[in-house]
């Protein structure tokens, strides 16, 4: 953030060159008339007369050096290890959707394990016809269905409950990712066992010592949820549950078992430690509801963000975010630069897909002064992303899950920005 | 209806001792428990043994790590402590989780036994048991947890039902905006690897709201 100070305030003599060439608003970038000529134009580059990596230098890549900011970052006081802990995507330095695997954010409540596909076992027992085994390649034999989701844990922004904590959207929205998963629906895993008629809920687990067991509806199982092995194109990464997790579209991320080992049907929900102690959200009067499955619509500006400043000075400048919503679609996005007074609509890069992050853009031309930069998702059930106020005067302070409030940025006059709560 | 839905004849059938090695959750009404039996005393001392360590000796915490008793009463304040006794609806879930998933790093170490009693240990740390308790498959539905009434299904569509807004407002919505709260000022984030001294700082424990609780 500190490495291109100079960035952050042009030279007069650009602004004024660059406001000269601004004519019908826009001004382009480089309008700025360079004084001498450009030695990485002018002067033959290394990389233009030498030789780059050979095709074997490589075999499974990794971002270019320069890039080495884009990763995961945790906040340690956040909880007691790093073992059962959180670490953060970096949302502000990524566009488009797709959230690359490698610093796609993990949660983990024992530890990332390692499972070979050899070692790997998948039983579906209860109140099913046949009790079955699965090896994962049974799995890869049944039918298979692509669909691209966003797993958000229930705790993203949940440090933000009480003020504004965290100065940055990695830390603030980061635990969330949203993949092209290739898998399995769960329906026809439970088809093949044979459903009892008495069974209404599966009871899900993970085959790490944590286990993270959880209930799902059988309504819901039969419906949308995945037993998904390939992620983007590739396996699962050993840290998202390699070789086989549960992809349950729209929900709360701990839903999402990783490394599943085990679907039992039952008549009844187990209200395991997942869903009783975690995972349950306390209200202002001490009563706290529990099943809070569905994550509500919401969004962020990504850029500018306290992590991704305004370097360039005034003039064009690309206000970007994600939005996304459990209940469906997102259908639109609404941009305020005036914290919340006035709103434009902003460009949603593709029409939104249900229950995956879309991307959205707000073109503006900045002049220079301060902004109180906000987004406002809409989704495909009516549903308008709340203030904090407003979830704050339903829920009161202590709910810890599910804070889908708008997010406020101040972007001050030098482009640095400030996470903020504004009345 | 599944039962008649196409099968493709993958996977084999489950034998018993597989589905017995693996299929030991416990519901609310007991179904699961194995037969067995642990006291308060012995309790105590596998509790010190195996758990104390991170617990307390009387189950009050360690540091970060978390507190399974106290805080009773204690859920509509603006600091709440949600243990096994305030917080906790089921004894199951208590006795479930223990078995399956702790102690942290050595994990379905304990025998039935053991859990009964550590869990005994665990309610009367939390006064809802005399010293004499003996918890058992039998003793279990005896126990009823102080918040077993305190949660509500999910009521979202109902209590938040003004968010489906069809017509929100674009323009003129408020008359001024005023900052109340800035990140900087609590000065919590940590700091790009870059950066200098801050790195190491202890973060302001007293001045963040109280972190989110993803530890155990």
């Amino acid at each position: 953030m500190s490495d291109d100070a100079k960035g952050l305030t042009p030279s007069r003599r650009q602004f004024l060159t660059g406001a000269a060439a601004a004519g019908a608003g826009a001004v382009a970038a480089g309008a700025a008339k360079a004084a001498t000529p450009d030695p990485l134009i002018t002067e033959v580059q290394d990389w233009a007369s030498g030789l780059g990596e050979g095709v074997d230098a490589t075999p499974y890549g990794l971002p270019i050096q320069y890039e080495s900011d884009v990763v995961r970052r945790n906040v340690e006081w956040l909880t007691a290890d790093t073992i059962s802990s959180i670490n953060f995507t970096p949302i502000h330095a990524l566009d488009g959707t797709i959230t690359p695997q490698g610093c796609a954010f993990e949660r983990h409540h024992s530890g990332a394990i390692e499972l070979r596909k050899e070692d790997y076992r998948l039983m579906i027992n209860g109140l099913v016809d046949t009790p079955l085994v699965f090896t994962y390649a049974d799995l890869e034999r049944f039918p298979r269905e692509n669909r691209v989701y966003f797993c958000e844990c229930a705790a993203n922004s949940g440090m933000e409950w009480a003020g504004a904590q965290l100065n940055g959207a990695q830390f603030t929205h980061g635990m969330i990712h949203n993949m092209e998963y290739s898998g399995v629906s769960l329906r026809t895993l439970l088809e093949e066992a044979g459903v009892s008629p008495k069974g209404t809920w599966v009871y899900v687990e993970g085959a790490d010592a944590s286990s993270n067991g959880r209930s799902i509806p059988l309504e819901k199982a039969m419906d949308d949820v995945l037993v998904a092995f390939k992620a983007n194109g590739e396996a699962l990464r050993k840290e998202h549950g390699y070789p086989v997790r549960l992809v349950v579209p729209g929900w709360e991320g701990n839903m999402w078992i990783k490394w599943l080992r085990r679907i039992e049907v039952t008549d009844q929900a187990i209200e395991s430690r997942e869903e009783t102690s975690k995972y349950t959200d306390t209200l202002e009067n001490g009563v706290s509801r529990k099943w809070t499955w569905e994550m509500d619509a919401k969004s962020v500006v990504t850029s500018p963000s306290p992590q991704s400043p305004i370097k360039h000075g005034k003039g064009p400048l690309v206000i970007t975010g994600l939005a996304w919503s459990g209940r469906g679609a997102i259908t639109g996005v609404d941009v305020s630069v005036d914290g919340g007074k006035n709103w434009q609509e902003a460009r949603l890069a593709a029409p939104g897909t249900d229950r995956a992050l879309s991307r959205f853009y707000l073109d503006v031309n900045w002049d220079g002064s301060e902004m109180l930069l906000q987004s406002r998702a809409r989704d495909s059930s009516g549903y308008v992303q709340p203030t904090k106020a407003q979830l704050r005067a339903v829920r009161g302070l202590n709910s810890i899950y599910h804070n889908n409030a708008i997010q406020t940025w101040w972007v001050k006059a030098n482009g640095e920005a400030e996470n903020v709560e504004v009345s | 209806a599944p039962a008649y839905a196409e099968k493709f004849g993958l996977g084999r059938p489950a034998l018993p001792e597989e589905i017995a090695a693996w299929d030991l959750d416990v519901a609310p009404d007991g179904t699961g428990l194995p037969p067995g039996s642990g006291d308060v005393f012995t309790g105590e001392e596998a509790f010190a043994e195996k758990c104390a360590v991170c617990h307390g000796d009387f189950a009050e915490g360690v540091g970060n790590w978390p507190k399974l008793a106290g805080g009773q009463g204690t859920l509509d304040h603006d600091d709440p402590l949600k243990t096994v006794g305030s917080y906790w609806p089921y004894l199951s879930t208590t006795w479930d989780y223990v078995n399956r998933s702790m102690p942290f790093g050595d994990a379905q170490s304990l025998t039935p036994d053991e859990v009964y009693a550590i869990v005994a240990y665990i309610l009367y740390s939390n006064d809802l048991v005399d010293d004499e308790f003996v918890l058992s498959d039998e003793t279990f539905k005896a126990v009823e947890l102080p918040n077993a009434d305190g949660f509500i299904l999910d009521d979202r569509l109902e209590a938040e039902k003004h968010f489906w807004n069809p017509e929100p407002c674009m323009g003129n919505c408020k008359a001024s905006v005023e900052i109340t709260m800035r990140a900087l000022v609590l000065d919590v984030t940590p700091e790009e690897e870059s950066a200098e001294a801050s790195a190491e700082a202890e973060p302001v424990q007293e001045a963040a709201a109280e972190p989110v609780e993803t530890a155990e």
